[in-house]
């Protein structure tokens, strides 16, 4: 890796990423060779990608939330928020999937959308706005429930369990949303909007764009995917559960897999492909330290580093490739400089 | 600059109105400030508690409260330093319970160790804020990343030596650092010993807030780059910002382990509750504005909010919300006020036009 970034080989941050995850694979491969179980097995990848999606929608919305440049630290209360009401509306009766579906995906809208308004409008901190957001999610949940709640039936159950051959639906369902995000970001008045206001929102406001319409598209876009994880949760567990998403830690993981995938935790820079291989890395390492019995605990710990040491190569990176003319003054801009 | 005092600015006020006012002005002024107003905010809040609850009304009882509060203040106090540079200290809560284990596990029941051990935690807040600074300055990742990596792994260290459960029992000594107090004290009848290292940090804070450091550190947190043209070591102040954080995360462990024992979640979730203390001290997060006794004064307004809460009998599952609640209105406001105190005040545009002085000779007007 490293010599490869001496010789300057033009690799943009997301080709470091595809490296690293194929990287990650062939290690994957022969470490658990080595403790004589098949890597490529059909069942280790199904493993592997059911491990994907959930991190994998929740770390979609975070990119555009981080590319507009703000956070999102609400997800893990949307995403239990989710699972209980869709649960309880259920009940696990098959007539009510859709009606349970939609209103899960309205409230996640709305409570995006106030993120977003505090953010755009209030102009406090996506850090500080969506802390708060989660909170008031998460007292509301303490308050009104207390272990696991209502039932998912078992038509709905499917979307969880059904596979075509190895690959499970909701990683088809991931890359659907994946490939609509990307689109929207590529092709869109509003995608493009979303990098010129994480890249400067003064500027891209000096330019004629209205900054609140992105900063509000993220956060709603964000909440959604949180919810469509909470869903597949749901999914899974067939109960809803209250704690399900502040268990998962899934703020500070989507917020790390979403930079090991090289966005800027900045803004205005960075793509959705290299956040799903940052999650995949994520899944690979889970699966191989569990194949190895390597402790939970110590698993933690691997991944603060892995995440530290990605992020500081490309920090490396970015320092070496700003344009001549975003460095400190030459002599001769100095001498211009006097000459005034 | 003899000519000073007759010199206009723009909008025709004489330069640094605010420092030519009286004490009780100049006061006035502050408390209009987010920074100032956080004091405001403790004394309505305690009459509001006293309302509620006559028994908070007792001078002993405030004051144990006080001594109950001081962990928190004093973690806030550093994560101060890191936010006031412009950066995060996610690791806080790590640091913490990695502290507590550690006491509970090295001293025991053994008094002769306390001394020795406790050198020892401050070492390893040194080591660590100063891991944290490095990885942030010199790798150039942002410190979101450094302490949350720091977090994850310092936190599955100290639950993989212990296995996640309660282990070892520090000896009593060593708790009363943490629960005890100079007892018999007329009036307040028990000044405990957290209060006491609070007020000493706190002093200690405000001092170096006052001396060269804090005021580049401050600097760096407004504009780095002006700051590094300036002649300031960036990596330097930057890192012993976080050598601070971590240091009085140190601290609130070995107070904590007094009040809650030991055990690897004592510390969890004390980073965030740290940065809420801080921005609701009215400390602009992001950086470069706000005080650090500030910042210790929304620590005590935070919990002064929980006693209030539970005196008017409202669940105890609400607290997270009226905290969400209190966190945004706190800095939707306060990113206003700061924003209002920086700009010139608004007059209009002819009499702008009038008082427009003429730049004096030998000033670069630093036109373009």
């Amino acid at each position: 890796m490293s010599t490869l970034l001496r010789r300057g080989t033009p690799l943009t941050s997301t080709g470091i990423v595809l490296v690293l995850l194929v990287l990650s694979l062939v290690v994957g491969f022969v470490l658990t060779a080595v403790e004589g179980r098949n890597f490529l097995s059909s069942g280790n990848i199904s493993a592997l990608l059911t491990g994907i999606s959930i991190l994998g929608f929740i770390a979609i919305g975070q990119t555009l939330v981080i590319l507009v440049g703000s956070l999102d630290l609400s997800v893990p209360y949307v995403v239990s928020l989710v699972s209980v009401l869709a649960a309880g509306t259920m009940a696990g009766e098959d007539g009510n999937v859709l009606p349970a579906v939609l209103l899960a995906l309205a409230v996640a809208a709305a409570i995006g959308l106030v993120n977003g308004a505090i953010v755009a409008y209030l102009g406090v901190h996506g850090f500080i706005a969506t802390l708060g957001t989660g909170l008031v999610i998460s007292g509301y949940l303490a308050t009104n429930y207390q272990g696991s709640h209502g039932s998912a039936p078992r038509s709905f159950r499917l979307v969880g369990a059904t596979q075509v051959g190895p690959v499970p639906v909701s990683t088809l369902i991931l890359l659907g949303c994946a490939v609509l995000v990307v689109l929207m970001l590529r092709r869109t008045r509003t995608g493009h909007h979303l990098y010129a206001v994480g890249g400067n929102r003064e500027v891209a406001r000096l330019s004629g764009i209205r900054t609140s319409v992105p900063v509000l598209v993220a956060h709603t876009l964000s909440s959604v995917l949180a919810a469509l994880a909470g869903l597949l949760l749901l999914a899974r567990l067939s109960v809803g559960s209250p704690t399900i998403g502040s268990q998962g830690d899934y703020d500070l993981m989507s917020i790390a897999a979403v930079v090991l995938g090289g966005t800027v935790l900045a803004g205005g820079k960075g793509n959705v492909v290299g956040t799903l291989a940052g999650v995949a890395i994520f899944s690979v390492l889970d699966n191989v330290m569990g194949v190895m019995g390597v402790s939970a605990f110590l698993q933690d710990v691997v991944r603060g580093l892995v995440i530290v040491v990605a992020v500081a190569v490309y920090a490396r990176r970015e320092i070496d490739r700003r344009p001549a003319r975003f460095e400190r003054p030459t002599g001769l801009d100095a001498a211009l400089q006097e000459a005034k | 600059m003899t000519t000073s005092t007759q010199l206009l600015d723009r909008a025709g006020r004489a330069p640094l109105a605010d420092h030519h006012r009286s004490l009780g002005g100049r006061a006035a002024a502050a408390l209009a400030t987010p920074g100032g107003a956080v004091y405001v905010l403790v004394l309505l809040l305690l009459v509001a508690t006293i309302a509620a609850n006559p028994n908070f009304g007792d001078p002993g009882v405030v004051i144990r409260f006080l001594g109950r509060t001081a962990p928190i203040a004093i973690a806030a106090i550093g994560q101060y330093y890191v936010i006031v540079s412009g950066e995060f200290d996610l690791s806080m809560g790590a640091v913490v319970a990695a502290q507590v284990v550690m006491a509970g596990n090295l001293i025991g029941q053994d008094d002769s160790r306390i001394l020795p051990v406790m050198v020892l935690m401050l070492a390893v807040g040194v080591l660590i804020g100063v891991l944290n600074g490095l990885g942030t300055t010199l790798l150039g990742v942002p410190s979101f990343i450094v302490t949350l990596g720091m977090m994850l792994a310092l936190g599955g260290l100290v639950d993989h030596l212990t296995g996640g459960a309660a282990t070892g029992n520090p000896a009593d000594t060593f708790r009363e650092i943490g629960r005890g107090g100079i007892q018999d004290v007329p009036v307040v009848d028990v000044i405990p010993y957290p209060l006491l290292i609070l007020l000493v940090l706190g002093a200690l804070a405000s001092w170096s807030m006052r001396r060269p450091f804090g005021r580049s550190l401050v600097a760096a947190g407004d504009n780095a780059d002006a700051a590094r043209v300036s002649g300031s070591s960036l990596w330097w102040l930057k890192t012993r910002a976080f050598i601070i954080s971590s240091l009085s995360a140190t601290v609130a462990g070995i107070l904590l382990v007094g009040y809650a024992g030991v055990h690897p979640s004592v510390g969890q979730g004390y980073e965030f509750t740290a940065i809420t203390a801080v921005v609701l001290g009215g400390v602009l997060l992001g950086g470069g504005r706000g005080w650090v006794l500030s910042a210790a004064a929304g620590a005590v307004a935070l919990e002064l909010l929980f006693v209030l809460l539970t005196a008017l009998g409202v669940e105890s599952t609400w607290r997270a919300t009226v905290q969400g609640l209190i966190i945004i209105a706190a800095v939707a406001v306060a990113g206003r006020a700061w924003q209002r105190g920086r700009r010139p005040r608004r007059t209009s545009p002819s009499s702008r036009h009038l008082t427009h002085h003429q730049p004096t000779p030998g000033t670069t007007t630093g036109d373009n």
